[in-house]
């Protein structure tokens, strides 16, 4: 009963107080609501490069032909090819820790053609362990196995983006397409991906043996015959990648006959520390956005103090005036409890209806993937509802332990 | 045995270091049914009095029993409800809820007495249909006069029968006509068997009342019958 009536009393306030229920919950909305946005934001960067990093295929260091710098000017990636597929063999031989070494022979923007359609793209000559260290399933059909190698098929498997370019929703498994002007069977279509961090569509290759690559389809480099564009390296799960990688380096300096005082003629990286970087500074941009969010919500929670103050010191009179007809304190506690709690309440869930709201418009106009974190509106919520809580009840707290008519006097 | 006995009350105010003597030892009986006009000048400590006897503010000494009952030893929910059914009380300043209907403030003190609903309503119809204003239970008090206001506030006192209706200045912030018209209630409603106490500056409001005490820095001057009782209007 005294429940109820508390509540009523308190919803007609609410109702009846409209200006001051709309400024008390703005401040619950806008905290919350920012909470909401900032974290779901930071979420879905966090989310893109953990997507990144399984793509890549996690302890991946990659090597690279050439990168020789003369006299101080970088030649660029290939300039002089000097890698070749003895030096991948030998890698895999020598470095225990690496379980896996697939060799690549690329070419980009190569013509596909199939029937009227044609794409040109990206086209890697590898073994069969490239799909495995990249963690690459294949949708239909197969992948190409060791003895496609060996014999040098003059089969391919698409990517999905070229697939669909070619083939649009048809099975392009079985068909015969033409690269570089050289009939290939597509076997397979590989899983789709998506983007790459850095925006490249992933899914936009065809991969093929690595010795159809190197005699049919892209040929050899003229200033080196010998030379492929680089390696995949696979390191063991649990291995030091620092220790691998200098391993890898003294293999590739020692075959190549290089002298101490020599720099590098192949370029190596280590993909699992540029994602790390990545995912630092990801984390610095969540830690970044968190802040960010903090203060708007402690800025709407002081907000939401200043405006319970002012209204219930406004309403010290109202409270003398029901004490002396008859209330009790509980009646004034309940009532002011009830009437915070409410608007807390309702603040909140608009707050978090508003973060969703604007979560999912980033999504749609600024194209940024969001990752919604129900737990965190929770904990914005709750702060906000205590912060309009206690300074909704402490000064009606307070005024109900007053006299009724020192109540009564104050303005 | 008198409604009201108070002996030896006083009240000292405290502001910063200086004490104010508001009440220096007051001692009174006032029987059930009684009409008193409580006179002084300003400053004599008459609101003091009053707020104490409407059990609205606690005495620095003293004593004080309404019909019977020791109220300055009543926790706090006892004391709310002595306040709520055996008090009316009549402010100056009417002092009744803005945002709030005529309706809802007479039901004010009935929702504290833990009434149902329905029952509020209609004790709260026949109370202002009681002080005249049947046709303004939906007005805000700022769509009501002065004298309509104060009217509100009496019909707020008298809804959940009390013993004692205490009035402090009622007519202090009306004219003269609606002054007459109010004391004219007051004194039905005692000839009703009500007890009143009325504070009040205008001697012609005070000669509504059978018995007058006078008061004067914070003391009872004098207490005396009155001789020319005026009749109601
Ligand atoms: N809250 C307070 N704090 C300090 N002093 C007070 C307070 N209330 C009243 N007083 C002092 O107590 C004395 C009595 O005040 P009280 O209000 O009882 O006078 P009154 O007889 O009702 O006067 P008036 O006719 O002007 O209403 C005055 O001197 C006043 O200044
Ligand atoms: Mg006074």
């Amino acid at each position: 009963m005294k429940l109820v009536n508390s509540t009523l009393a308190a919803l007609r306030a609410v109702r009846v107080n409209k200006l001051r229920s709309a400024l008390t919950m703005l401040g619950i909305v806008l905290g919350v609501s920012s909470v909401t946005v900032m974290m779901a934001v930071g979420g879905g960067a966090s989310q893109r490069i953990q997507i990144e990093v399984r793509n890549l295929g996690a302890n991946t260091i990659v090597l690279n032909s050439g990168a020789l710098k003369s006299r101080g000017v970088s030649k660029g990636q290939g300039s002089r090819p000097s890698v070749t597929l003895a030096d991948a063999q030998a890698i895999e031989n020598e470095v225990p820790a690496v379980v896996a070494a697939s060799p690549q022979h690329n070419f980009a923007g190569m013509q596909l053609i199939y029937g009227n359609a044609n794409w040109s793209t990206l086209v890697t000559g590898t073994t069969p362990e490239y799909l495995t260290i990249r963690n690459w399933a294949v949708s239909r059909g197969r992948a190409f196995d060791r003895e496609d190698v060996v014999q040098g098929s003059k089969v391919v498997v698409l990517g999905r983006t070229v697939a669909e370019k070619l083939f649009g929703n048809q099975s392009p498994v079985g068909q015969e397409i033409r690269i570089n002007r050289i009939p290939m069977t597509v076997i397979g279509e590989l899983a789709a991906k998506g983007q790459s961090l850095a925006g490249l569509d992933t899914d936009d290759t065809a991969v093929i043996p690595i010795s159809t690559a190197f005699n049919r389809v892209i040929g050899r480099n003229p200033a080196n015959p010998r030379a492929i564009s680089g390696v995949i390296l696979k390191v063991r799960d649990g291995a030091n990648m620092a220790a691998a990688f200098t391993e890898i380096r003294q293999v590739v300096r020692q075959r190549h006959g290089l002298l101490p005082a020599q720099e590098d003629d192949f370029h190596l990286i280590n993909l699992t520390e540029v994602m790390r970087a990545k995912e630092d500074s990801a984390r610095a941009l969540g830690i970044l956005l968190a802040a960010i969010a903090s203060v708007s919500l402690l800025v709407g929670g002081i907000g939401i103090m200043n405006i319970m103050l002012v209204s219930v010191t406004e309403r010290i009179r109202e409270i003398g005036l029901r004490l002396a007809v008859g209330a009790r304190r509980s009646d004034i506690l309940g009532q002011f409890l009830v009437e915070a709690t409410i608007l807390s309440l309702i603040g909140g869930i608009a707050g978090v209806a508003l973060g969703v709201a604007g979560a999912v418009a980033v999504e749609r106009y600024a194209n940024l993937g969001v990752v919604l974190n129900g737990q965190l509106s929770l904990v914005a919520m709750a702060f906000a509802a205590a912060v309009g809580i206690f300074f909704g009840f402490y000064p009606a707290w307070k005024a109900s332990l007053l006299q009724p008519v020192e109540a009564l006097r104050s303005d | 045995m008198p409604l009201v006995v108070v002996s030896d009350l006083t009240k000292t105010y405290l502001l910063g270091q200086t004490a104010v003597p508001a009440l220096r030892g007051v001692t009174l009986a006032i029987d059930r049914g009684e009409f008193v006009a409580v006179m002084g000048s300003s400053g004599s400590g008459k609101s003091t009095l009053m707020n104490l006897l409407g059990c609205l503010d606690a005495p620095s000494s003293g004593s004080y029993h309404l019909a019977g009952q020791d109220v300055l030893r009543l926790s706090s929910n006892k004391l709310a409800a002595v306040r709520n059914t055996s008090i009316g009380f009549v402010f100056q300043q009417f002092n009744l809820l803005a945002r709030a209907t005529a309706l809802e403030n007479v039901e004010l003190p009935m929702v504290y007495a833990g009434l149902g609903r329905r029952e509020r309503r209609r004790r709260a119809r026949n109370a202002l249909a009681q002080v005249g204003l049947s046709d303004r239970g939906h007005h805000r008090p700022s769509q009501l006069s002065g004298g309509q206001q104060q009217r509100v506030a009496i019909a707020r006192a008298l809804v959940n029968q009390p013993l004692l209706l205490l009035a402090d200045e009622p007519t202090g912030a009306l004219d003269s006509v609606t002054s007459e018209e109010i004391m004219a209630f007051l004194v039905r409603l005692n000839e009703g068997g009500l007890t009143v106490i009325v504070v009040t500056h205008d001697a012609e409001v005070a000669r509504y009342a059978r018995r007058v005490i006078h008061f004067k820095d914070g003391r009872v001057v004098s207490d005396d019958l009155n001789q020319h009782i005026r009749a109601a209007a």
